[in-house]
Parts: C-alpha cells; structure tokens; sequence
C-alpha cells in the first residue's frame, strides 16, 4: 500500500489537524476537537453522512475558511512540525468542486489555462502546461469546445485538468464525481488514480461512497455525524496496483464492508 | 438563435398585417364618425405629415436621437461604473444604495425645469434628464449581475490568488453581461422618455428643436397631424434604441458564450 515512491512522496503535502472546531455565526457546529494527520504523498478519503463538515474540512485545509478553534497546518513536513501556514501554500494547493464549475464564456484550453493565467504565469508556458493536463485527462481533442458542447463527465474532466495544471502538492476534491453516472465515474476515478500515481501528490477526497472510497484510496476516513468527529481511520488493505476488475474482487467486498459499518455506527 | 416557424418572415408578416389592419380600421372610424382633426388626426394625415413636414422631423428626430443617444451612452457608462465601485466596496454599497433608487423614484417633470435653471437651455440639460430617469436599472441589474457569481469560483479565484480587479475583470463582469444589456435595454427607452419631457420644457428657446418641442407646438397649433408624427417618431427612436442594445447584445454573448471554430470536432 505504500506505493509512491520516496521521490513521489516528496511531491506531496502533508496536512495536520489539532484539534480542530468550526462553528458557524448560527450556532451550527460543523466540526469538534478533530484530529487529523496525513503523510505526505497520501491519498485519503473522507468519508461520512451529508452535513458531517466533510466540506468544512476540506476547505479549512485549503484555507478558504478558518478555524474557530485548533490549528491547520499544511507543509513539507507538516507532522514533524514544521508546518508552514495555510496561505503560504496556496500555490500548491488545488480544489475540485462536487460540480465542474467553469467559466461557460471560456473554451476548454482557457478554462484549464485559468488558474496558471491569475498567477501570472507567461503565456507560453500556460499554454503548454494547460495541453499537458488536458492530454492527462484524455481531452486533447476537445480544447476548443466551449462547456455547452461538453458532457458532464467531460466537463468533470476539464475541472480534473484544471486542478492538476498547477502541478498541485494537495489536492483537494469535494465529492468530485457524485452527479455522474456509475460507469463515467469509474472512468474518472481510475484516471485520477493514475494521475496520482504519476504526480504523487497528497489527496484529500470526500465521498459519499465506500466502493469509490476503497477503489481509490489508500487510507479511508469517516465522519459521524455534526460536530464531525472521525469514529473510524481505517487502512485499505488492496495492493497498489488497481484495475477495474478489482471491484469484484471478495477483499474488494471486504473493504467496503468495514467502511460501510462504520458509516452505520457513525449515523448515515 | 432560434427561429420561429418559416423563418424571419413567419415572424414579421402577422405584427405587420395586425399594424395595416388596425390603422385602416382607426382611418376609417375617424371619417365615419367625422371626428375634427384637432381632436385627432386621421392616420392618413399623420403619414401625410411625414412627408410634407420631412425636413422639420427629421431635423427634431437628429436632436432628439443626440440627446437621447448621449443620456443612454452616459448611464450605460456611469451605471456601470457606479454598480462596480458599488460591488467593490461592500461600505459604500451599504450607504450609497438605497440612494440610487432615488434615481427611480425622482419624478422627472418636477425636477426638469430645476435642471434648466441651472445647467442653462441647451442639449446638456435634455440629456441629464434622459441620464437621471435611464441609469437606475443599469445600476440596479449590473450590481445584481456582478453579485450573483457561482460562491465556488469565488473560492477558486481566491485560492490561485486572484486580486480585485482579475476577479472583477475575469469573473464577475463577464458573470454580469447578460445582466447588463437586460440594465441597458429597458435604459435606452427610458432615455427617450427622458429626452422628450426635457424638451417639453425646454420649448422652442434655443435652435435644436426636438421631437417633444414639435410634440407640444402642434397640439398649441392644432396641428396634431404633425405632433402624431413626432410621437411616432419618438416611439420608433425608443424602438431602435431597443434593437440596438438588442444587437449589442446578440454579438457580445455570441462571442462570449459560443465558439469561434466548432468545425473539425464532431
């Protein structure tokens, strides 16, 4: 399970929470004396029922949102302590959304140039870089399209290229591939695979599903229900090397079977 | 863009026999009734006016298109503006706001005439006024436009940094475009509104005369042959200013929102 390699493992981000609570202005607490550390170069899914602050966590970590109490570090090495914060990192960091979200007035190869473009990067290399992701999801064809003409697992795609065009050390996704159909989204979370596989960076990823969340992660997380707390931490014993017919495999079964449990103990 | 059934002249043809129909109608109600000409003309005599009157039209319809055109330009410009600074600073909206509706609530012909004493009797005033009763729903639908972008590309505009002003440019207004051509098309028949009550008062003082100075001098003269024409001419101004935004719009949505080379894929 450990599959990255030492080189890919330095391409990732680590993230650390203390003991972490957000409530909301409404009295709503979203999350309560969370704790959480994750490696480097680790691919985590978050697991837990709607409205657990899966959402909150992710967006604590990416920095969009601060904690009321506790402490957020993400960095190098973020578990020995030598964290930097939130904001020093943001260049490194990228989010995908439960949907595309792309700008409709923006072709394909614009969309994906986006985040590289409001840094400033220089125009050449935008261009190249933006093919490069797009070629990555399988998309090369379709750079001048603009997302009308696209499918939603296309668009998913473009917003997936979007993501990794910063060549990002975290990446974070929020229920990335839940409005598509089952068999888009196995497509894409074996293209995801790969990309980590390939880039070795850390991944966040909340679902909602235990087979999604066994198929690709190494390490699954779940929630209880609000103030969300993590009743189970919980390592993906499958080996590394994942085909699509791992799904119906009997230790496939069984790991989404102990996920499942505990999203039962946790009230989903 | 769609069309409807048979094309553009499936869509022209029943307003126009509906128009020719109605006319010919009201022409002859007014002959069989005898109705006297300075109650109301006979559209016979109103097209009559049209040519016979050409010269004086047209010459008020070019100053009241000035006019009208400037007032419209200027709070397309200045609405815009206004509702990006607006959007910008959440203070200024949250104490300037509420006194931009005065924009809509100002009755124009109460103020007019104030308008005159001060900024003398010249186009100025004429386009002011059509400037004060068109630039509310400009401001009032680009600030809703530019405050209505998706909260998750606010999200990721600010994570990959992006300042203000590339949020504002690269985001929110382009978000808003739709919203300001609804803003500009119902500003651009206001402005004529506008325009031809400032030349209500106005009257015949200085040279240009406009549509509203000749409106108001034919009913004094009894001759609302002429006063018929000029309000026809105002409406069709008003409706040109409507097709203009219109066209603006189709060509600037167009080039936003569809691609330039769709051919070679699929």
């Amino acid at each position: 399970m450990h599959d990255a390699s030492t080189t890919q493992r330095a391409a990732g981000l680590g993230v650390q929470l203390e003991n972490v609570k957000r409530a909301y202005p409404n009295g709503v607490v979203a999350l309560d004396g969370l704790n959480l550390a994750v490696s480097p170069g680790e691919f985590v899914a978050i697991l837990g029922p709607s409205g657990c602050g899966k959402s909150t966590l992710l967006r604590l970590v990416a920095g969009l949102d601060r904690p009321t109490a506790g402490d957020v570090k993400v960095g190098m090495d973020a578990t020995a302590g030598a964290a930097v914060s939130v904001q020093h990192s943001r260049a490194t960091v990228a989010y995908v959304f439960q949907d595309a979200h792309l700008l409709p007035w923006r072709n394909v190869l614009r969309n994906v140039a986006l985040p590289l473009e409001l840094r400033g990067v220089d125009r050449r290399a935008q261009r190249d870089a933006s093919l490069r992701a797009i070629g990555q999801v399988g998309l090369s064809d379709a750079i001048d399209r603009y997302p009308s003409q696209l499918s939603g697992g296309m668009r998913m795609r473009v917003s997936l290229a979007r993501a990794m065009v910063t060549d990002p050390r975290l990446l974070l996704l929020d229920e990335p591939f839940a409005a598509l159909d089952e068999i888009t989204r196995q497509r894409l979370d074996e293209q995801l695979r790969r990309l980590w596989a390939d880039r070795g960076m850390t991944v966040l990823f909340v679902t909602h599903s235990t087979t999604e969340a066994a198929f690709l992660a190494q390490r699954a997380i779940v929630m209880s229900q609000r103030p969300g707390k993590i009743i189970e931490d919980h390592r993906i014993d499958l080996p590394s090397a994942r085909q699509a017919d791992l799904r119906g495999a009997p230790e496939f079964a069984r790991e989404t079977r102990v996920l499942y449990a505990a999203l039962e103990r946790g009230g989903a | 863009m769609r069309r409807g059934k048979g094309g553009w002249p499936g869509r022209i043809l029943p307003p126009i026999v509906v128009l020719i129909a109605a006319v010919a109608l009201l022409e002859a109600w007014l002959r069989i009734a005898h109705v006297k000409s300075y109650m109301a003309p006979l559209p016979s005599a109103v097209f009559g006016a049209m040519f016979h009157d050409a010269p004086e039209l047209l010459a008020a319809l070019f100053w009241t298109t000035l006019a009208a055109a400037s007032g419209f330009i200027a709070s397309g410009v200045l609405g815009v503006l206004l509702a990006v600074g607006l959007c910008a600073w959440p203070l200024a909206r949250r104490a300037l706001y509420p006194y931009t509706v005065f924009f809509q609530t100002v009755p124009i012909v109460a103020i007019a005439p104030m308008l005159l004493f001060w900024l003398g009797f010249g186009l100025l005033p004429v386009g002011v006024c059509a400037l004060i009763v068109s630039i509310f729903p400009v401001i009032a639908n680009t600030l809703a436009g530019l405050l209505a972008t998706d909260p998750a590309l606010d999200d990721l505009f600010r994570l990959y940094g992006a300042g203000p002003l590339a949020t504002m440019w690269k985001l929110r207004l382009p978000t808003a475009l739709p919203n300001i051509f609804t803003g500009l098309r119902i500003a651009g028949g206001l402005a004529v509104i506008g325009t031809v009550v400032a030349e209500f008062l106005v009257g015949q003082i200085v040279g240009h005369v406009g549509l509203g100075v000749l409106i108001v001098a034919g009913i004094h003269q009894s001759r609302l042959d002429i006063a018929f024409a000029a309000v026809l001419l105002a409406s069709l101004l008003g409706l040109a200013m409507f097709a203009a935004v219109n066209l603006a719009a189709r060509l600037a949505l167009h080039a936003a929102l569809t691609p330039g080379r769709e051919d070679g894929h699929e």
